[in-house]
């Protein structure tokens, strides 16, 4: 026996002495805020106090902690826990929450014996706990017990930094994540998976090896639907299991399925099948000349997109001034501290799966297909999610518990190992691109030419949507009259290349933002006064025809400009030294929503016969905010506090279709839908009395009461109406989009968000180290439904931006873990500025435009630029790791011409044309 | 697999004698921090038969004598920075601040560093400088070995089956000077370093007079530079006088997914340079 002191209790355990003391701590304490991201002590999600000091419980042997004191977020002082997660909530400090009980451990080892930290104390404290959200900048200010920051709704709910509404149950540990609901007993399914890129396979004596094992097997023969998916339907080519062939490293071609303590500890190597590796390609050049992946797409191209106007070749033949150059970005993870996980079980008929996901209806749907079930008796309960950012709106688990659910009758649960989760999950596109710009001589851009070459990997996707979304946006939020973008996703046997904040646009920022530095180089103009010189603004057309309205980006490169000035300033004097500083700067622009194509979002509000106030809000809330955002527009909308909603979630057996969770549409499509939804119950409402639009309603004690001109009146909640409510309203909306011609005009958005940043770095001139000093961010949201939570996604997008300019190359076979595969720490993050700009778009929910993908953008070019402005050297490869940032700068020595600026300084000793 | 199995796989004796007397009879998967035990399984429970040391009082911790000092195998990194030790540990010190980050350093252990020998392993460097030795004991008796003799390559030891690593020694005669560790990686924390150099450096009236240089992640084991340290002494600590001559045939980097050779051979002096200022603005006066 083992004793654990947790709380005022001594238990005793009987697991074996060398069981990870996390599984001990969930399994056996139903501790669940102990999560678990890699088992390898890389995310510290695990991180609890034994004795009080803080260690990952993924590490330590329970014999080890015998007699010892544990504390986790349930279990820990009482007072001082209260006081943090008070903290955090104020904050913004949870997002997806995943991260948040081994954030706030390691926080309260720091806090007892320092309860006035400095910053740098607590980035030493939180240095062992990954978050891929925040950016870390509020989870330290939360430690480090600034102010608080939130504040309560006053009247109205929008435009007020009001904590997330779903937030107490991140900071307390019992939010239920997919690896943390259903049945202890569930059977355990592990999946065979693929250990070459590409090779065919065969079984061996399955029966065998069954009965040995003591399990079940499942293969692709046990699909009793159509073994295919993908989320664009008519090009679904992805096998739930894989069917002889395995066309990437990772593919899962079987299913064990067994009691957790068989299936647990089996070897998973002495599985009887047989691989014969075949010929593999798993870069977009090599893609074309590869075997087939699939042989209705000659030359493994899925699909090619295109964008063109006007006559670019003769505009770049006539320009003053032209850049030309290439660029290669690498795989990127997502690297989600919640590997993939869920649980399904029947109910009656109907199959009942609780999963992490990005898109509830989209997965009911495919796993349906797969499972030869009507989508009506497939029920998706979204757990959690610890992150998504893309990658969780593509199945993972969802079809494989459910066909062992399906096939035995139990409860099935799975849930992927770190390797698992970083093989066979999507990947942002790697690109390989090509532009060229042009320029007249007073600076203003003529043409561009844009051609992209990305590594869709082995399945379709969401291939083809970066596929269109690039050659919209490739132009950037620039006046280009003359243009013509293609991009071509190429089918290759590396992984499945997905969704990721952005879609490809922060590759083709990249591209375009660094020819940008060179013709205002050429053109001898200011870099931000270059890019406002080519600004869209209001009544532009853009490279597809459409003419914008609502465009911020003025408001935004002015609102940076004294930013700029200061970051130019800096940066001139810095003494000559061992490190050298640098300013970047880079603009985006992203349109919300499905790319040309129908995506609507229904919302319902309902009001019980007892008086309670239920929003049914299916925009899957993962970390980004919406659980708050769209009940902070229904609320003011129908005209009530907005801290008296029931929130339903996106269940899919009870709430309608809110779409999926991604092409950041949520705040404006679901919110219109909110927003309309609540004006049509305040009219259903106010229908029953004799009152204007101005009166005043409450709910109290289970009564409905309108005021107006101090009288009073009860409505009567007594008949019922449709889904069990006395009232109800259910709005849809869908942006009005048009399709695409083949030179890609037409109006693939019905609202874009904008947005420019700042980079200030410093570099070693001798290590080709980059550490990012400072970002200043302005970011046109149209309206800040909730400032706080904007920031947030400020923040994060930062954060990922700057993993993707400096750190973060997933290696297939190679950098499957969260050790080899870095994303940045506490410690790597730079002080942050965020400026709201707000410039309404009649379209958006009382303005609101999108954010959570636009911020992502701008990042890793303006750091990219911020490094040549630096040093001299020109990247050609992201991300500019030590290594490809030092060579860069040797080449840029042998220039004959190096690189001058016209930026505008500050201080006038440091003005005019000097190099850095 | 029942628990009583596992338990029987599962030795954690408390003394030093109970744990020779089993090892002998058995090879056995020695464990203190499991820092790099439980990331090479993705199993539930650590892979046995395992002998766990952890509970082995006389193994934790820092003792000195008239021979220097001896670190006990169950010595966490943590135990490491809140040691009081002479100024000749601070590489040794600034090392084990850089291991992983807080979480790692409370479990990881300087031994299981040493035993694991990852090329980039960030307690080698400063241990080569301290002249640090490797106390073996097994029930046959106790043997100890240079660390420079002690990792044999990528993952591999002098460890016979039947041993335990019981101490580090850092023999008196080292214990001299200031000692100072640069670590290069790609991000700040948790990160597996692309280079990493430590120096110790003897000086009196302004003249070096003893100096030890070790590197690591740039070859298959960390390695001193004889050259570069004879080049230092007798003169005031001047990181100039070290040369890419003195040091690039101990080196032989690989290119891995943290960095190229190339880079690696490039920024290898500049790294060792660094690692010298510090000692030579004054800290060593």
């Amino acid at each position: 026996m083992t004793r654990l002191i947790v709380g005022e209790t001594c238990h005793e355990i009987a697991s074996p002495p060398g069981k990870r003391l996390s599984e001990v701590l969930r399994d056996e304490l139903n501790l669940k805020s102990v999560k678990v991201g890699c088992d390898a002590g890389d995310c510290g999600a695990c991180t609890v106090l034994v004795d009080g000091a803080q260690v990952c419980a993924c590490l330590t042997p329970v014999a080890q902690v015998d007699g010892r004191t544990i504390e986790t977020v349930e279990t820990a002082e009482p007072d001082l826990a209260a006081k943090l997660q008070a903290a955090f909530l104020d904050h913004g400090a949870a997002q997806c929450g995943i991260c948040t009980p081994g954030m706030m451990m390691a926080a309260l080892e720091l806090l007892r014996s320092n309860p006035e930290p400095s910053r740098q104390e607590v980035e030493v404290a939180l240095g062992g706990v990954l978050c891929r959200c925040t950016g870390y900048a509020k989870i330290v200010d939360a430690v480090a017990g600034l102010a608080p920051r939130a504040a309560r709704a006053n009247g109205h709910a929008v435009g007020m930094p009001i904590r997330r509404l779903d937030g107490q149950p991140k900071v307390d540990g019992s939010e239920q994540f997919g690896a943390d609901v259903g049945p202890a007993d569930a059977l355990l399914v592990r999946a065979i998976r693929s250990p070459h890129f590409h090779a065919v396979f065969e079984f061996g004596d399955l029966e065998a090896w069954t009965s040995t094992a003591q399990v079940t097997v499942l293969t692709a023969n046990d699909i009793p639907g159509v073994n295919r998916f993908g989320v664009i339907p008519p090009l679904a080519d992805q096998p739930a299991l894989a069917e002889r062939t395995a066309r990437y490293l990772g593919e899962a071609v079987a299913l064990v399925v067994g009691p957790a303590e068989t299936v647990e500890p089996l070897d998973l190597a002495t599985f009887p099948i047989t691989w014969e590796p075949c010929e593999h390609a798993v870069t977009e050049a090599e893609g074309p000349i590869a075997p087939l992946l699939h042989n209705s797409r000659p030359g493994n191209v899925l699909i090619k997109g295109r964008v063109a106007t006007g006559d670019p070749d003769a505009a770049l033949g006539e320009a003053a001034h032209v850049a030309e150059a290439s660029f290669q970005t690498s795989y990127v993870e997502h690297a989600y501290i919640e590997p993939e996980a869920g649980v399904a079980w029947m109910e009656g008929d109907t199959l009942v799966i609780h999963a992490c996901t990005q898109a509830p209806i989209m997965d009911r749907d495919d796993t349906a297909t797969i499972l030869g079930l009507p989508p009506e008796k497939v029920r998706i309960v979204p757990t959690a999610a610890g992150g998504g950012f893309g990658a969780k709106l593509d199945l993972s688990v969802q079809p494989l518990v459910g066909l062992a659910t399906m096939v035995t009758g139990k409860p099935c649960r799975m849930v992927y190992t770190r390797n698992e989760s970083m093989r066979a999950s999507t990947k942002r596109h790697p690109g390989t691109m090509h532009a060229k710009i042009g320029a007249d001589a007073q600076g203003r851009v003529t043409g561009m030419v844009f051609d992209g070459d990305f590594n869709t990997g082995a399945y379709a996707s969401w291939g083809p949507t970066v596929a269109t979304r690039v050659p919209v946006h490739a132009s950037g939020p620039y006046r280009t009259p003359n243009y013509r973008a293609e991009a071509r996703a190429i089918h290759t046997h590396g992984p499945v290349a997905g969704a990721f904040r952005g879609f490809g646009v922060p590759q083709a920022a990249i591209m375009q933002e660094l020819l940008y530095d060179d013709l205002a180089q050429k053109s001898g103009l200011d870099r931000l006064a270059f890019r406002r010189l080519n600004a869209f603004q209001d009544g532009d057309k853009t490279p597809s025809g459409q003419t914008l309205a609502s465009v911020g980006m003025l408001e935004c490169l002015d609102a940076l400009k004294p930013y700029w000035e200061r970051a130019l300033d800096d940066a001139a004097r810095h003494p000559d030294g061992p490190t050298r500083r640098g300013v970047g700067i880079a603009s985006c622009w992203y349109g919300c929503g499905n790319t040309a194509l129908p995506n609507p979002s229904t919302i319902r509000l309902g009001i019980t016969p007892d008086g309670r106030l239920r929003l049914h809000q299916g925009a899957t809330d993962i970390g980004q905010g919406s659980n708050t955002v769209i009940a902070q527009i229904a609320a003011d909308a129908l005209g009530v506090p907005v801290d008296i909603f029931e929130l339903i979630g996106p269940d899919t057996g009870i709430t309608p279709d809110c779409g999926k969770t991604s092409a950041s549409r949520q705040t404006y499509i679901t919110g219109r839908a909110a927003e309309a939804a609540g004006k049509a119950l305040r009219a259903e409402i106010l229908r029953h009395t004799n009152f204007s639009d101005e009166a005043q309603l409450s709910f109290d004690a289970g009564t409905l009461t309108a005021r107006e001109n101090g009288k009073t009146q009860t409505i009567d909640l007594g008949a019922l109406n449709a889904h069990g409510y006395a009232l109800m309203a259910e709005e849809t909306y869908d942006p009005p989009t048009t399709e695409l011609d083949a030179d890609g005009q037409g109006t693939p958005y019905a609202l874009y968000g904008f947005g420019a940043q700042i980079a200030e770095v410093e570099v070693d001139m001798a290590l080709g180290t980059t550490r990012v000093l400072k970002m200043t961010a302005a970011h046109d949201v149209g309206r800040a439904i909730n400032p706080l939570l904007a920031e947030g996604q400020i923040e994060g997008g930062i954060a990922q931006g700057l993993g993707l300019a400096l750190m973060e190359e997933f290696l297939p076979g190679r950098t499957e873990n969260l050790h080899d595969y870095l994303i940045p720490t506490v410690g790597d993050m730079p002080e942050i500025t965020s400026i709201l700009i707000e410039k309404p778009d009649p379209e958006g929910p009382m303005g609101a435009k999108g954010l959570g993908e636009h911020v992502l953008i701008p990042t890793a070019p303006s750091i990219l630029n911020a490094i040549r402005h630096a040093t001299g050297a020109r990247l050609t490869k992201a991300p500019a790791l030590p290594h490809r940032v030092l060579a860069a700068i040797e080449e840029a020595a042998l220039e004959e011409k190096p690189t001058t600026y016209s930026d505008a300084h500050l201080t006038s000793d440091a003005g005019g044309v000097d190099g850095p | 697999m029942d628990s009583m199995t596992e338990r029987d796989l599962y030795h954690r004796p408390t003394t030093l004698a109970d744990a020779l007397a089993v090892l002998s009879e058995t090879p056995l998967r020695v464990a203190a921090g499991c820092t790099d035990l439980f990331p090479a399984t993705e199993r539930k429970v650590l892979p046995g038969p395992i002998l766990d040391i952890t509970a082995i009082e006389e193994l934790r911790g820092i003792e000195t004598g008239p021979d220097g000092y001896a670190i006990g195998a169950t010595t966490t990194w943590s135990d490491i920075v809140d040691a009081d030790l002479p100024p000749a540990f601070d590489g040794l010190k600034l090392a084990a601040r850089e291991v992983g980050a807080r979480q790692i350093q409370a479990r990881g252990t300087l031994a299981g560093n040493l035993c694991n020998a990852s090329p980039a392993a960030d307690g080698v460097p400063p241990l080569l400088t301290l002249d640090a030795a490797v106390e073996l004991q097994s029930a046959q008796g106790m043997r100890r070995v240079p660390l420079s003799d002690f990792i044999k390559g990528p993952r591999k030891t002098d460890l016979r089956s039947d041993e335990l690593v019981t101490h580090t020694h850092i023999p008196s005669h080292t214990i001299d000077g200031d000692g100072f560790f640069l670590k290069l990686g790609a991000r700040k924390y948790l990160v597996i370093s692309i280079a990493m150099t430590a120096a110790r450096i003897v000086v009196e009236d302004g003249i070096v007079k003893d100096a030890a240089l070790a590197i690591g992640a740039c070859s298959p084991v960390a390695t001193r530079l004889p050259e570069a340290e004879a080049a230092l002494v007798g003169a005031p600590v001047d990181p100039m006088r070290i040369t890419r001559e003195m040091i690039v045939h101990h080196l032989s980097p690989i290119d891995d997914m943290r960095a190229d050779a190339g880079y690696r051979h490039k920024t290898a002096l500049e790294l060792l340079r660094r690692t010298l200022s510090p000692l030579a603005q004054g800290r060593a006066a």
